[in-house]
């Protein structure tokens, strides 16, 4: 399997930035991402972030509440998780695997455990949306000797030490919650979201993707310009939601925010300065 | 002598506590950690919410033999704190004004917090008023059917009551919906959080705005008796009227404390919220921020709780509550849907005080408790808030019919 930072470092040396789909497993039906998957890859998905649904998730905006909802509904759980990430791995799908989580699912199934069955069933690198690296020491180091990346978070109100704190920490990718706010689509970009991606670039070489209330190609053509990964879950999740034909419609809503992206290329800087 | 148990102000209680929270929120943790560091050691704040306890909450509440109780059970002297008689109705409003004076200290004009049975989302729209702040409260569309009269007052105290329709459309689901409002709003806006829960810094700041309750205890008590009572005994959902009332005996080695969780229907129906009774559901987990005990399934998703009383239908226990355990400090146990409401009624007809429903669970280990005590010993019950509120449901399971609003 490609690690994230091939991944990052081939799409750098196209210039283009990375597509990263986000989806809730389990949903719309229990085994709906073995169609799901391979239809955001035809689409030209580059990274695929697996949604482990929870109970609680309070980082989330309406459209992924109702999904894992539906999801756990299905009988979805991380265990399930992780063996459909495995077959999809057997059945062919290369994409690198993020898989995005609360904490909780994982401190049950024990760090030790979910580390093990997340390197066996091919995932690349895991997000823990409500665990900041001043609780996430044990994990990273677990998944660090398993071959995963724990990916940490940056939010527009992170200062700069928080910035500093970690860019020395992360790897694999930095995640740059693009508004201060939870999940799901938005008519606009955040004014400032330029402003607060050069900020972290002046701390770190590691890559950074964008993410919340990221839902058109229009969007996504405007974040590739100045990151390297666009993530687009709410939007996506709609869609799937909504259309008669899910998988067809992923795979379409997907390519469309592939050639938003391929657009950005021409106007994308050959080189961002490093920090 | 050396104290056994020493006090810890947090991030970590032991092995619990913490704070899980989304990156967006860490700046606003951490802000609220200084300024709460600082508003403590100033005493003109101190002088203030001290001010406001008394000339407005109605500070100190009395502590009320309860002669007839005492009597028909035989056994230990019960004394009654009776935060019923605090302003609202209950002890909420200690932490309300406390956080609401610290987050106008803060420059914070908007404030948001959740709630279950009604109380704290009245007290915290009534210091609201008293300080002209904005106020919007999140509440289960299941709780706010219960508890229609806490609706009505806090609209009519100016707050916006926003219902939520998630998950089980309780007080955890509240929770959740403010801690998004919060993320969304955090530069202008203060989550008032209700109870000893959640990320560093609340439960250590609730328990100290709360920690009145035990002070005055300690006080009125020696006056009363010239000693310590021996056992303690509170209801915990959260556990903020409990931590409040434990807290300063803590180092009383002789001073029994006492958590009385809700068992519902009983621990064996599946249908309660007792953290600590069910070995197979309650375990250590995270929810909200904090690592604690957790009702959860063996996935780790977070399980459906019941209670007759709507403020201790909750998942999770406060950290502090977790250690105290932990350390064979304080025990806990449970008292059922059914030996609440005989509580309930055996203190209204006994000793004119209608407790409300998460009081009564404490009352109703007392019952238990006091005629297994020799007669000189004594009791302190936690008397959280009055019953007024839960006049319909009481009437309903009493099988009569209250006019609601």
């Amino acid at each position: 399997m490609n690690s994230l930072e091939t991944t990052f470092n081939r799409l750098r040396a196209q210039g283009r930035a990375a597509l990263m789909p986000f989806i809730t497993m389990g949903f719309p039906r229990r085994e709906s991402a073995f169609e799901l998957v391979p239809a955001l890859v035809d689409g030209g998905a580059d990274i695929i972030e697996l949604g482990v649904p929870f109970s609680d998730p309070l980082a989330d905006g309406a459209t992924v509440q109702a999904a894992s909802q539906q999801a756990l509904q299905n009988g979805m759980t991380l265990a399930r998780c992780l063996d459909q990430a495995a077959e999809l791995r057997s059945c062919g799908v290369r994409a690198p695997f993020v898989l995005m989580g609360y904490y909780n699912p994982i401190f049950q199934m024990g760090e030790h455990t979910f580390a093990q069955r997340a390197a066996e069933a091919g995932i690349q690198g895991v997000i823990v949306p409500d665990l900041p690296p001043e609780e996430g020491d044990t994990l990273q180091a677990t998944l660090r000797a398993h071959g995963l990346d724990l990916i940490f978070l940056l939010a527009p109100t992170s200062d700069e030490t928080r910035v500093k704190l970690v860019a020395r920490r992360a790897s694999g990718f930095i995640y740059l919650v693009s508004l201060t706010g939870v999940t799901g689509a938005r008519d606009q970009l955040p004014p400032d979201l330029e402003k607060f991606v050069a900020r972290v670039r002046r701390a770190t070489s590691l890559p950074l993707a964008v993410g919340f209330g990221i839902a058109r190609p229009e969007h996504a053509a405007h974040v590739a310009r100045v990151a390297d990964g666009v993530i687009v879950g709410s939007a996506l999740l709609k869609v799937i939601e909504t259309a008669s034909n899910p998988v067809a419609a992923a795979r379409q809503f997907v390519a469309e925010l592939r050639a938003g992206i391929e657009a950005a290329r021409a106007a994308r800087p050959d080189e961002f300065p490093r920090g | 002598m050396t104290p056994k148990v020493l006090p810890s102000n947090g991030p970590r209680y032991g092995p619990f506590g913490g704070a899980y929270v989304p990156e967006t929120l860490v700046p606003a943790v951490r802000e609220l950690e200084a300024a709460y560091e600082e508003a403590r050691r100033d005493p003109e704040f101190r002088r203030e919410l001290d001010r406001l306890l008394r000339t407005y909450a109605g500070r100190p509440t009395p502590l009320t033999p309860a002669h007839r109780l005492t009597a028909a059970l035989g056994g230990a002297r019960i004394y009654l704190k009776r935060e019923d008689l605090a302003h609202t109705g209950a002890h909420k409003i200690n932490n309300a004004l406390g956080q609401a004076l610290l987050a106008k200290r803060m420059g914070k004009r908007r404030i948001v917090a959740e709630t279950g049975a009604g109380q704290h989302g009245v007290a915290t729209a009534t210091v609201c008023a008293l300080l002209g702040l904005e106020c919007v409260i999140y509440m289960g569309t299941v709780d706010m059917e219960r508890q229609k009269l806490n609706v009505f007052r806090m609209r009519l105290l100016g707050a916006e009551v926003r219902g939520v329709e998630a998950g089980s459309r309780t007080l955890k689901d509240a929770i959740n919906e403010a801690i998004r409002d919060w993320v969304t709003n955090v530069r202008t806006t203060h989550y008032l959080l209700g109870s000893a829960l959640g990320p560093h810094p609340y439960p250590r700041m609730v328990r100290d705005f709360q920690r009145v309750i035990g002070d005055e205890v300690r006080a009125q008590i020696l006056e009363a008796e010239g000693r310590l009572p021996d056992v303690l005994i509170a209801c915990v959902g959260g556990g903020s009227n409990a931590i409040g009332l434990f807290f300063p005996f803590i180092q009383d080695e002789n001073v029994a404390l006492v958590g009385v969780e809700a068992g519902g229907e009983g621990i064996e129906s599946g249908r309660h919220a007792a953290r600590f009774a069910d070995p197979q559901r309650g375990r250590l987990g995270v929810l909200h921020g904090t690592q604690t005990y957790v009702l959860q399934d063996a996935d780790g998703q977070i399980a459906l709780t019941h209670s007759i009383s709507a403020g201790l239908d909750y998942a999770a226990v406060g950290p502090e509550h977790a250690w105290l355990r932990e350390i064979g400090r304080a025990q806990y146990t449970y008292a059922t849907d059914e030996e609440a409401l005989r509580a309930l009624r055996r203190l209204s007809e006994l000793e004119g005080i209608i407790p409300a429903l998460e009081s009564a669970h404490a009352v109703a280990e007392a019952m238990k408790r006091a005629p297994t005590m020799e007669a000189h010993r004594l009791i302190v019950v936690n008397i959280s808030g009055r019953g007024d509120k839960d006049m319909p449901t009481v009437a309903r399971a009493l099988g009569t019919h209250v006019e609601e609003l």
